[in-house]
């Protein structure tokens, strides 16, 4: 048995199909992964993501921490109510997480990491402390909530909560907003407009319920894993790992090399990567032929050298399949993947398959 | 749920429905729940020679590639057309609209082919 979000019990009561991810029991659908897709990208949906770990980085050394532990740059948040996406690297410019920081007040950062890597992150984020005076502290009394879709904002204003029908109308993208016992952030991992919900776990179950109620369907990890991969986003552990760099996993708008005098973890192996040429790059696949991409298939070029794909399925809103495929750097218009042993014509694009959908009330 | 009597099983979740020499096969609706929404369909070349226990084609969903293997030794006479278009039919109606493709048996049907008892069994089993 792995372990349990708070809503187990209510994801099984409505029927979820439930699978092992990261050692979470969590739901891949209620019924039809493919309706949750199209109602997150027509309408709204909620995701259970409390598998997640919220760690608060808490004391006077934060943001000097924080600005050596991380790729991008904290200072990108000028003032509190801001959040930044970033990688955290290895010496050698690997990638142990992806992570979003939330900048909630002076001496407090707040982090979501992966549930996957979150244990040897805490590690990694522990051993750098050093002299840094701060404290790290995980909230595992804290669930999370992904509502997103363009009805988003419209539904939340209508279970009204005069704190979330302010912060709907005021937050931008990547801010977020905090009162005693809710957090909101205007993020998300599926192409949509949308927010993420930070409560404590005993509230969570009357939040799931209201925003049901509210009309946000239920929707499974694998509407989120399609979802993203159609807006182009990278997911830890398939997307890149510790041995690649963010430099060719389409992540170089993340790296923050300037200001040249802040020093990260990682940097000297990015601008080393740089000196001598980044080799490959992290391109999108759109399959010409019939089938469906998946992870881990050869992809084959015009030149004769060869990629790999890292994420594929089938996209339900352009109906055909889609993927991420790391390659050598170069202008490659077309390639082949081999699906079971036999060619299969693709194009090569750059990721999102899709545009960024703006909520219709903004 | 209960599964069509008339038809035969096999332990791999494929159906075979058997008429005078020719073999309609599927896959059962366990299967079809194991495998979630349906997205593209491979299925055999038509005049394709079929032994027991062949690759004979490929269903996919969103999550996972599924091989589905010849129950019967036989030759291809005929693949479900539709599910080029509409391979949901196999999640709508497995047992029916949503059959794979039909062979010529060659010989005897196979001994391990399962009752609808017998599968019923086995699927109890895994629970």
């Amino acid at each position: 048995m792995g372990k349990r979000t708070v809503l187990y019990n209510t994801h099984v009561a409505m029927g979820a199909k439930m699978v092992d991810f990261a050692g979470f029991d969590m739901p891949l659908h209620y019924g039809s992964q493919l309706d949750e897709h199209h109602q997150v990208r027509q309408h709204a949906g909620v995701f259970d993501v409390s598998h997640m770990v919220v760690l608060e980085v808490l004391g006077a050394g934060a943001h000097d921490y924080l600005r050596y532990l991380l790729a991008n740059d904290i200072d990108k948040m000028p003032h509190p109510g801001k959040a930044l996406y970033s990688c955290m690297l290895n010496e050698q410019g690997g990638v142990i997480d992806d992570l979003i920081v939330y900048f909630i007040a002076t001496q407090h950062y707040r982090i979501i990491l992966n549930a996957g890597s979150a244990e040897k992150d805490l590690q990694w984020m522990q051993s750098h402390v050093g002299h840094f005076e701060l404290e790290l502290c995980r909230r595992d009394d804290l669930a999370i909530l992904a509502v997103q879709g363009q009805q988003t904002h419209t539904l939340l204003k209508s279970l009204g909560d005069g704190f979330i029908t302010r912060n709907v109308d005021a937050l931008g993208r990547f801010e977020c907003a905090h009162s005693q016992d809710l957090f909101i952030a205007r993020t998300g991992y599926t192409g949509e407009d949308g927010f993420e919900l930070i409560v404590p776990n005993q509230n969570v179950l009357s939040l799931w319920r209201q925003l049901c109620a509210a009309g946000f369907k239920p929707c499974g990890l694998g509407a989120r894993d399609t979802l993203r991969l159609e807006a182009g986003y990278n997911l830890y552990g398939q997307d890149m790992d510790e041995d690649t760099s963010p430099l060719c996993s389409n992540l170089a708008w993340t790296i923050a090399l300037q200001p040249a005098e802040r020093l990260f973890i990682g940097k000297k192996a990015l601008l080393a990567e740089k000196e001598r040429g980044v080799a490959q790059q992290l391109v999108g696949l759109l399959l010409v032929d019939k089938g469906v991409l998946r992870s881990h298939q050869r992809v084959i070029l015009a030149d004769g050298l060869e990629g790999i794909t890292t994420s594929g399925s089938f996209s339900p809103t352009l109906g055909q399949a889609i993927a991420l495929a790391r390659i050598p750097k170069g202008n490659y218009p077309h390639c082949e993947v081999i699906i079971r042993d036999k060619a299969h014509k693709a194009q090569i694009v750059k990721p999102p398959f899709i545009p960024f959908n703006p909520s219709k009330t903004q | 749920m209960t599964l069509p009597q008339e038809l035969r099983y096999t332990t791999t979740h494929e159906w075979v429905r058997v008429e005078n020499d020719t073999a309609t096969i599927g896959i059962s609706e366990h299967a079809q729940s194991l495998l979630g929404d349906l997205v593209f369909v491979d299925l055999p070349a038509l005049e394709k020679t079929l032994a027991v226990g062949d690759d004979a084609a490929v269903v996919e969903s969103v999550k996972a590639a599924a091989d589905v293997y010849s129950p019967v030794d036989g030759v291809v006479i005929e693949v479900n057309s539709a599910l080029a278009d509409k391979p949901e039919l196999i999640n709508q109606d497995p047992y029916s609209t949503g059959w794979l493709f039909k062979v010529k048996l060659v010989g005897e049907l196979p001994l391990s082919l399962l009752s609808a008892a017998e599968y019923q069994a086995m699927l109890n089993e895994e629970e």
